[in-house]
């Protein structure tokens, strides 16, 4: 398949593989971190840590949105969802997260009308076909989904749809990166770039990385080969003692992000003084609300909203996953109480998290050794 | 490339790996209080709820198994027993309709048990207000699909409920056949060394049925596989008579076929995600759509343990078969990592296939 395979071409990452060991210093240990749950994804699903050497690590970084929403969120959501006169849509994502009484899911089971929409603008059709009812879209994510909610209201707006609105809980990611630098128990050599967000927000916010905290950073596409070249350049720059903000995803991230995309976000958003991060507490300037032009479309403000803050689980370490303190299986509770049937946390929820991205695809005895095993032919690798 | 990674896991990596281990073995239990979505997707939760709820309360030698079809001794006779419901939505969708689809898949479910199909029966829950046209059509195309499969229906039930308590048209089908060949297949056969074959390109079914809902303003040009898998599974037969299983890959796809053999049989499977036939078109759209065509559902495509030595002679004989001209070895049985299957992708790195815990497609069949 065009513009795919190309990014997944075996003989190149292992052409790449040999460059990256080859810049490894001897006993020098790397830590990076892939902000992006789309990344965590790509990492496991297609192997790319058997190309990696023993002295590079992953830390799967906090870039799931559905990861970071915090407990007290949802259940705001629950409640509203449970109005008779309110009908919620959601992305699939959220449909398993586990609030204190159950998912969206459960909810649904129980006859809370909850409707599954792969674009918001969905939920302005659900609007249209029913209009004694009050569609309520359940927002979530970083500055990558946060256009398509505003371009949807702005939509709504010249429509003059009066029974929609926004239940807004989009984040931004940058306050979460400089949260990260700013955690004592973390020591990281550089940054993976999140490749989607940076299609909006552009390269220049990781500026300040580079420069305050002199750590590397480069954006990088989705594919594996785009991950394995991202660790390549991250690792020529530290080789070259260099701390630069690279942009590998060029094909896709302009260096000034999208000014549509920020227009619209601009429009109809603004920032909240802080936001409640699931394990990583409360970040100031870290979330978007909707702007009061647009009050008619907040569900805030429409409805009541109960606003109590839950704790986490007791058991549950999202929040050391979340910050790459902890691997995945290092939680107390991981793959035992805590799988995507039954998750706990949220990281085992989404195909982002790093949790369940661990459990779905890289919970396994690697016992062979890689080079022996490609030398004798993939099929002899497993016996 | 540096080795090393091997080593990567440490004793304490390795102690959690073993306690999951533990914990997945465990009986199953349903700790939802009602039956959600994620119930009735062929992954986990279906799992879960069959072997905690039915099997619990029905459990008995023929149905412990859970093969696709039940194996019954009367005097003279081995026969194969099997039911299965269809509540597609849409019912009609490019290349088939809810009515081929009622009969193609029983008759699958006792082929692949190594039985001939015989006679069918059909079950009609019609909603109030349904086109009769629309049933006579779906009559029409069961009547064409029974002809092609060499089978009757013999028997039959219809049951009317108000609108709003049913969607169209369901349909269930039970079927007998005998099994005439001295061959014992289960998917607990699968032993170290065995080839693991499948019959076609995957996931045609599933995808078509999704983009023909017309949610999603994606198109392709992807027909259903629903197919009768009894000339197929002949043309291997005579072919292989060894075979060890087989199983008609539907919901859940080749991915759970592949995790119920591991767990069957208490053996690893490694699969090469290079080798497994997927159409460009379903891939397109599965990458698109972020789906993992190994979870897509077919209607015409088996999986097939056999022998390694005799892997090359029972692909010979699928692809002399028009339903199996694309057949081929999608990967092998291993003794290491029981109860585990493991892909060696395409960019060349090894991960794990596990059951799905939900279904991103409900009802396509």
């Amino acid at each position: 398949m065009r513009f795919v395979d190309e990014f997944r071409d075996a003989d190149k990452a292992h052409a790449l593989a040999a460059k990256i060991a080859a810049l490894c210093e001897p006993g020098r240990q790397y830590k990076f971190m892939e902000v992006c749950g789309g990344h965590t994804h790509t990492i496991y699903k297609h192997g790319l840590e058997d190309y990696l050497p023993e002295a590079i690590t992953l830390v799967h970084g906090p870039g799931c949105p559905v990861c970071v929403i915090p407990m007290g969120r949802l259940d705001d959501a629950m409640h509203l969802a449970a109005r008779p006169d309110v009908i919620m849509t959601s992305f699939g994502d959220m449909m398993r997260v586990p609030g204190s009484n159950g998912s969206f899911f459960d909810a649904k089971a129980n006859g809370t009308d909850i409707r599954m929409v792969y674009s918001p603008l969905d939920s302005l059709k659900i609007a249209r076909q029913n209009p004694d009812r009050k569609v309520v879209f359940m927002a979530i994510g970083f500055e990558t989904t946060a256009p398509s909610t505003a371009m949807t209201m702005l939509r709504a707006a010249a429509e003059g749809l009066g029974n929609f609105s926004v239940f807004c809980n989009h984040i931004t990611i940058i306050p979460a990166i400089k949260a990260i630098l700013d955690s004592p128990d973390l020591r990281l050599d550089g940054f993976i770039g999140p490749g989607h967000v940076s299609t909006v927000i552009g390269c220049r916010p990781y500026e300040f990385i580079a420069r305050s905290y002199r750590k590397p950073v480069v954006v990088a596409g989705f594919e594996p080969l785009d991950i394995l070249q991202s660790i390549y350049m991250l690792m020529l720059q530290l080789a070259q003692d260099r701390s630069q903000v690279e942009n590998q995803y060029s094909r896709v991230v302009p260096w000034n992000g999208n000014p549509v995309a920020l227009k619209a976000i601009g429009e109809t958003m603004e920032l909240r003084p802080y936001f409640e991060w699931r394990g990583l507490g409360f970040i100031s300037h870290s979330a978007l609300k909707v702007r009061e032009k647009y009050a008619a479309m907040d569900a805030e403000l429409l409805f009541e909203v109960p606003g109590v803050r839950v704790a986490d689980p007791k058991a549950c370490q999202c929040g050391e996953v979340l910050k790459g303190v902890l691997k995945p299986w290092e939680c107390k509770v991981f793959g035992t109480a805590c799988t995507p049937e039954t998750p706990i946390g949220t990281c085992m929820v989404s195909p982002e998290g790093a949790c369940a991205a661990y459990y779905n695809y890289g919970r396994m005895h690697r016992t062979r050794v890689p080079e022996a095993a490609r030398a004798a032919g993939s099929r002899a690798a497993g016996s | 490339m540096t080795a090393g990674r091997a080593e990567q896991v440490t004793d304490r990596e390795q102690q959690v790996l073993d306690r999951i281990d533990r914990a997945r073995r465990r009986r199953p239990r349903v700790r939802e209080e009602r039956v959600t979505m994620s119930h009735g997707a062929g992954g986990k939760a279906t799992q879960t709820l069959i072997e905690a709820v039915f099997l619990e309360e029905f459990r008995n030698p023929l149905l412990e198994p859970l093969e696709d079809a039940a194996e019954l001794r009367v005097p003279g006779a081995r026969l194969a027993l099997t039911t299965d419901s269809y509540v597609v939505s849409p019912l009609f969708f490019p290349g088939g309709d809810i009515g081929d689809l009622a009969i193609n898949g029983t008759v699958n479910d006792l082929s692949v048990s190594g039985a001939t199909p015989l006679y069918l029966s059909a079950g009609f829950i019609l909603e109030e207000g349904f086109p009769v046209a629309d049933l006579v059509r779906v009559a029409g195309s069961m009547r064409v699909a029974a002809a092609a499969a060499g089978v009757s229906v013999v028997t039959g039930d219809t049951k009317v409920v108000q609108r709003g308590k049913a969607d169209g048209c369901y349909i269930n089908t039970a079927g007998v056949g005998v099994i005439d060949r001295d061959i014992t297949l289960g998917a607990a056969r699968a032993r170290p060394g065995d080839a693991v074959i499948v019959s076609g390109p995957i996931g045609d079914h599933g995808i078509t049925v999704m983009l023909a809902r017309g949610e999603l303003d994606i198109e392709a040009d992807v027909c259903s596989d629903t197919a009768p898998l009894n000339g197929l599974v002949a043309a291997l037969l005579d072919a292989v008579p060894g075979v060890r299983a087989m199983r008609d890959a539907t919901r859940g796809g080749v991915a759970t076929i592949l995790n119920e053999i591991a767990v069957a049989a208490g053996v690893g499977v490694l699969a090469s995600e290079d080798d497994i036939p997927v159409r460009p078109e379903v891939r397109g759209a599965c990458e698109l759509l972020g789906i993992d065509p190994m979870y897509v559902a077919c209607e015409g495509r088996l999986v097939a343990v056999v022998p390694g030595d005799q892997a090359s002679e029972a692909v010979r004989a699928l692809r002399g078969h028009p339903l199996g001209a694309q057949a081929a070895v999608i990967g092998e049985v291993t003794a290491s990592q029981p109860g585990i299957v493991r892909l060696t992708t395409a960019f060349g790195g090894t991960r794990i296939v596990d059951l799905l815990v939900g279904d991103p497609l409900p009802r396509i069949c």
